[in-house]
């Protein structure tokens, strides 16, 4: 994958280089912020929103379970309805079909409306390397590609982005008149250059929010109208979406756009909610001459392969919660995660996508297992436990560090033999409690301990260890609490 | 009631009268705050409860279970299993370490024909402390008086897969003089996550440094919370800060030790 290979030069770095910059906290905050404000109030004037999540769960767990009837049935209908339905395996093989059906309409322009998934193929890079001229129409898209940057998060790609740094960006890409550096100047800046984009472009693609079986139609919403000009003026249409999009019914959509809306923005419904069936037929407005969709695997079918585990993550509807909710991401923000997909939801996904190795351990380790991503996941999907899985596969793997390995078989082996244990702990409060001496905490401790007390104290152990008084009682009885036994 | 004549508090006829309890101190409890476990005994015999303490319990295998090592984690939570399956009730004064055992056990076990079947039965039978006085007992602690204003920090663990939300709030209105105001963003995580705090330490700095200045901006004289590696991170910070905000375990105050120094404070 050409974009997702670029997730170098590790973690740590990113992390520090993301610590570092003040301004994209300032920026988390304000729109991460905003996003958990209004959610909490819509979500608790929703009366029924367990049962809501709870069915939402239920439809994609129903889906997932019977995947291949689903995708026979959406491709029957679509194929029905006027569209070509293409398979891509792998996100290369994705992102050849698409730029294959680009050069056989000999497009030299094509307009795209955000998609998560596109970024996955590495949509951007491949049309790039194929010489065509790609227009991100999405709002934060577009200041994305003028930065020559990622996305980095799902739902505001730009949210690392200040107002202040948006305007320079169109000072210097835009042409000129600058119109000015409020959002409704600089929205309207680039509504004068997307425009003509809409106008001239030769093929339109976009992605997808919900693929819908029993009509072959492919929903996609947004909040700028950007992918209705992209889907409905060029000749040609392309949709690409991962396979896990399915739903059986119109219905079914509606179900998870109000789990998905909610939860993403705060706000009821979005501002477009269109629903594509085939190319335009005889008698219609308007509509793309030709209606493409690829339908993308790149390793869905594999996790769902995986029983118990990563099917669980397949639900997933790309709202952006979890990470919205998430104290890490809140503080590193998404280009740290070096996928992508950041934050919590990320997390699980980029060792499934792109391989489980030194170079994405870090991400399933970079969390507290505090659960409040999974607490506020519109379809109940156990975040924490799938990073622990993670973890846990990395152990059998042999990618966990020598140190922990070591440190825990010694613990293992104390906490197997409890006179062993209940001495060396004890040594352990002894240690500690020279170290601090009166002033009952430390301020510096040694080796793997620095990492603690270069940030914070060390609360000295108050006392000899409750076990070892409680052993000392045990042969002196009839003093102190409870009985030891 | 508790007779006057200096005998054993076990004595006490209370909820608990007749119940044979065990307590799992928890590693950090053993080590870095005994008092906890004493606070934890003190309330469960004003309770009427019996309390046992299993000399040979140990680590409930979590540091191995969060780093991915299910083997260890398995010969951590057979020896658990074997010594605290013979008591009706276990309580443990920590949301996270009771989670392992409730949760994570079962899990861990799920296909053993022999160990599963006694991790479900130890799950059952497992309680934080203070879920234990309220939802088990529907004790009211003895008053004890403390003239302080507190704020109070839910914990992940025991809020999220334990539901421990309204117990100590509850349980803390038996404090005299105590004055509970809102901890602003109370349900978002401190930033300690056991080994988290280790390997990332700049990440972790970063949100607990958010969290004090949540702590602090309430005015409170003391900060509470039910779990003592979260306590630790809040308080090592707060601490390192120069802030006087004196942190304990909510069972600390319940049991009249809320004006003994709190965590890193001189005695």
């Amino acid at each position: 994958m050409a974009q997702a290979s670029e997730i170098v030069p590790g973690f740590d770095r990113r992390t520090a280089e993301a610590l570092a910059n003040r301004q994209l906290k300032i920026a988390i905050d304000r729109t991460a912020g905003t996003a958990r404000a209004k959610r909490a109030a819509i979500v608790g004037e929703w009366p029924d929103f367990a049962v809501a999540r709870a069915h939402g769960k239920a439809i994609k767990d129903h889906v997932v379970a019977h995947l291949g009837h689903y995708l026979a049935e959406f491709e029957r209908n679509a194929v029905a309805s006027g569209a070509v339905v293409h398979f891509a395996r792998t996100a290369d093989e994705a992102a050849t079909i698409v730029v294959g059906i680009c050069e056989a309409a000999g497009a030299k322009r094509v307009t795209r409306s955000k998609s998560m998934l596109g970024e996955e193929i590495g949509l951007p890079h491949a049309l790039e390397a194929a010489g065509i001229e790609r227009t991100e129409t999405d709002l934060a898209e577009h200041i994305v590609q003028l930065a020559g940057e990622r996305p980095s998060h799902i739902i505001w790609p730009a949210m690392h982005k200040t107002r202040e740094e948006i305007h320079e960006l169109f000072k210097a890409g835009h042409a000129a008149p600058d119109l000015g550096e409020t959002p409704v100047e600089m929205a309207a800046s680039a509504r004068r250059i997307l425009r003509e984009k809409f106008h001239a472009a030769d093929v339109g693609i976009s992605g997808a929010n919900f693929l819908i079986a029993d009509s072959g139609s492919v929903a996609v919403v947004t909040n700028e109208g950007n992918a209705e000009l992209t889907t409905t003026l060029p000749p040609v249409h392309i949709v690409t979406a991962g396979i896990e999009k399915l739903v059986p019914s119109a219905g079914h959509a509606l179900q998870m756009l109000r789990l998905l809306v909610r939860s993403a923005t705060g706000a009821a419904m979005t501002q477009y909610t269109t629903f594509h069936t085939g190319p335009k037929r005889a008698g219609d407005a308007d509509g793309p001459r030709e209606f493409h969709i690829v339908l993308v695997d790149n390793g869905r079918t594999r996790m769902l392969a995986e029983e118990g585990g990563l099917r669980d993550m397949l639900r997933c509807i790309r709202c952006g919660a979890c990470m919205n909710h998430c104290p890490v991401f809140n503080q590193i923000g998404g280009h740290a995660y070096g996928g992508t997909y950041p934050g919590p939801m990320g997390a699980v996904l980029t060792p499934a996508l792109d391989g489980l190795s030194m170079q994405t351990r870090d991400l399933a380790h970079a969390c507290t297992l505090n659960g409040r991503c999974r607490e506020v996941c519109p379809v109940d999907i156990p975040l924490p436990t799938l990073l622990r899985g993670w973890r846990t596969k990395s152990w059998r793997e042999g990618l966990e560090p020598v140190t922990m390995r070591s440190g825990l078989s010694l613990w293992r082996s104390l906490a197997t033999h409890p006179l062993a244990y209940r001495l060396g702990v004890a040594a352990a409060s002894l240690a500690l409690r020279l170290m601090a001496g009166r002033s009952r905490r430390i301020r510096r401790l040694p080796l793997v301990g620095g990492a603690w007390t270069r940030h914070r104290d060390m609360p000295a152990p108050s006392g000899s260890t409750f076990l070892n008084s409680a052993a000392a009682r045990a042969r002196a009885p009839g003093r102190g609490k409870g009985e030891i036994r | 009631m508790r007779p006057d004549d200096g005998a054993p508090a076990a004595a006490a006829e209370g909820p608990g009268e007749g119940l044979e309890v065990a307590l799992f101190v928890t590693c950090l409890v053993n080590v870095m705050r005994p008092q906890i476990a004493e606070s934890a005994i003190d309330l469960l015999e004003a309770a009427g409860c019996h309390v046992v303490v299993p000399l040979e319990q140990t680590c409930c295998g979590q540091p191995a279970l969060n780093a991915g090592d299910a083997e260890d984690a398995k010969a951590m939570a057979r020896h658990q299993i074997a010594v605290l399956e013979p008591f009706a009730h276990v309580v443990v004064p920590s949301g996270s370490c009771t989670a392992t055992i409730a949760h994570d056990y079962v899990a861990l076990f799920a296909d053993d024909p022999v160990w599963g079947p006694r991790a479900r039965a130890l799950a059952s039978r497992i309680h934080e402390v203070l879920s234990f006085l309220v939802d088990v007992l529907g004790f009211t602690p003895p008053p004890v008086r403390l003239p302080a204003t507190a704020t109070y920090h839910d914990t992940c663990s025991g809020l999220r897969e334990l539901g421990i939300r309204a117990q100590p709030r509850q349980l803390l209105k038996s404090v005299e003089g105590l004055e509970l105001v809102p901890l602003p963003d109370a349900d978002v995580c401190c930033g300690f996550g056991g080994t988290f705090c280790i390997k990332y330490p700049a990440i972790a700095d970063a949100v607990v440094t958010e969290k004090t200045a949540a702590i602090r901006s309430t005015g409170a004289d003391i900060l509470l919370g039910g779990d003592l590696g979260c306590l630790m991170n809040m308080a090592g910070k707060l601490k390192r800060q120069g802030s006087t905000v004196r942190t304990y375990h909510t069972v600390e105050v319940l049991a009249g030790r809320g004006a003994l120094p709190g965590l890193g404070e001189e005695r």
